[in-house]
């Protein structure tokens, strides 16, 4: 059954065929933006099945991290497409704490861009994996004070499936005014964490090459690439689940996620690049601000 | 298998675009103009990358210069196989009017072998997408 929910429901298949989708709805709704009409639906299907049939370069350096990063970074997001799933599916099955173990398992593909990256050896991909490291920073400070928003809200738990329950029983944590602040700032966050415009410095095509990605080929490309896509599913989910779990039928789970993820891509649209050092100015700065007033507000009651 | 292989490669060409030397980046130009709303060729699954690494189609503008002789030869030998080499434009495919530069020692395809020759100076979008049609035809093994 755990090797079931891994493998196939929650997890592993389930989540990297929805993560494909949503990838081509991105690009589709991008296409649509820019008056063009976008690739088909199996598009990123076929992006996958290609790059598994192409030559796999490994450059020199260190050969066993260059190999490993990409593997590391599907498993842990499998991981957690698997916990979420099973905690919408059944909110009793949660164990003390498993929201911590999502909040470390979901630094680890940003850690594993990193290390790939590094192990490469090329100039251009350690510059990128410098910008995503600063990035890491940068988000993940205002990102667990708005996950600690929620844990107050919901009488001091670090169980996933308590906060979903607590939702249930008293409304989402969204409709309170510190809910909907620190949902504001994970949305920001999560942004960055996608690696998406406007904080795709560590990936910017333009100035770097794709960056962290510019020595990956072939079947290790794929892997990324999946990965990318996965997060793209998970990191929605993630969100729906801490502040918007009032209802998680399989509609409004559905109608959510999608709302998120147009969000997301019209932000990606219409927002140019920042730099680096705006990037880290943004979420330490006003961010961190919003977030802070959030647990005070949530503190108090609000 | 190989079916497969070859048919998802020709549905989703990644090109990696360089020029060589010696252009007015005319051609550039209008391989730009493909993923335009007009002609939009995302819709065939063709993308611009930003690394050799992740290319399929190595697409070559301008005239061969003695300088970057070697990286483009460096350049093809990073891309990972299979993958094709498509020159675009007068310059690329016979020196154009720098056949006789003391700066461009040879063509193109004594260089590297190229797959695909787009002729014209600069040629039209919609005589790239009939090269790029017909190479595919040609990997697939259709007529």
């Amino acid at each position: 059954m755990i090797l079931f929910n891994y493998l196939v429901f929650p997890g592993f298949l389930f989540s990297a065929v929805v993560g494909l989708i949503a990838s081509w709805v991105d690009r589709k709704v991008t296409a649509r933006v820019q008056w063009r009409v976008g690739p088909p639906w199996y598009q990123n299907f076929v992006d996958f099945l290609k790059l598994l049939g192409k030559e796999t370069i490994l450059p020199q350096g260190n050969k066993i991290t260059f190999l490993i990063a990409p593997i590391f970074g599907l498993i842990s997001v499998t991981l957690v497409a698997t916990i979420i799933g099973r905690m919408l599916i059944n909110p009793a099955e949660s164990f003390l704490g498993d929201l911590i173990v999502v909040l470390y398992l979901l630094v680890i593909p940003a850690i594993t861009v990193i290390l790939g990256a590094g192990s490469s050896g090329n100039p251009l991909a350690s510059t990128g994996a410098s910008r995503e490291m600063k990035l890491v920073l940068a988000y993940e400070f205002p990102f667990i004070l708005a996950v600690v928003t929620v844990i107050i809200k919901s009488s001091v738990s670090i169980k996933l499936g308590e906060i979903i329950a607590c939702q249930m029983n008293n409304g989402a944590i969204l409709g309170s005014i510190s809910g909907l602040i620190a949902f504001i700032v994970a949305v920001l966050c999560m942004q960055a964490k996608l690696g998406l415009v406007p904080f795709d410095v560590s990936e910017a095509e333009q100035e770097i090459m794709a960056g962290v990605l510019i020595e990956y080929s072939g079947f290790l490309l794929a892997i990324f690439k999946l990965m990318k896509s996965m997060l793209l599913y998970v990191m929605p989910l993630f969100l729906i689940s801490l502040f918007w779990a009032a209802n998680t039928g399989i509609y409004s789970l559905i109608g959510k996620y999608v709302l998120l993820l147009v969000i997301i891509i019209l932000v990606k649209n219409t927002a140019p690049r920042v730099r680096i050092d705006q990037a880290m100015r943004f979420f330490w700065g006003p961010v961190s601000l919003l977030a802070t007033v959030a647990i005070i507000l949530a503190l108090l009651g609000l | 298998m190989k079916n497969i292989k070859l048919k998802a490669l020709t549905k989703s060409l990644w090109v990696f675009h360089l020029c060589i030397g010696g252009s007015c980046n005319n051609c550039d130009i209008e391989i730009l103009d493909l993923l335009t709303p007009r002609y939009d060729v995302e819709r065939f699954g063709i993308m611009l990358v930003g690394s050799i690494r992740h290319a399929d189609v190595l697409l070559i503008t301008g005239s061969l210069s003695r300088k970057a002789a070697p990286r483009a030869k460096r350049l093809y030998e990073q891309m990972p196989k299979p993958g094709v080499v498509v020159a675009v434009g007068s310059c690329a495919l016979g020196r154009g009017i720098f056949k006789d530069g003391y700066n461009t020692p040879c063509p193109l395809d004594e260089l590297i072998p190229v797959d695909l020759y787009i002729p014209g100076c600069p040629p039209k979008p919609e005589a790239m997408i009939t090269g790029i049609v017909r190479l595919v035809k040609k990997v697939r093994g259709e007529k």
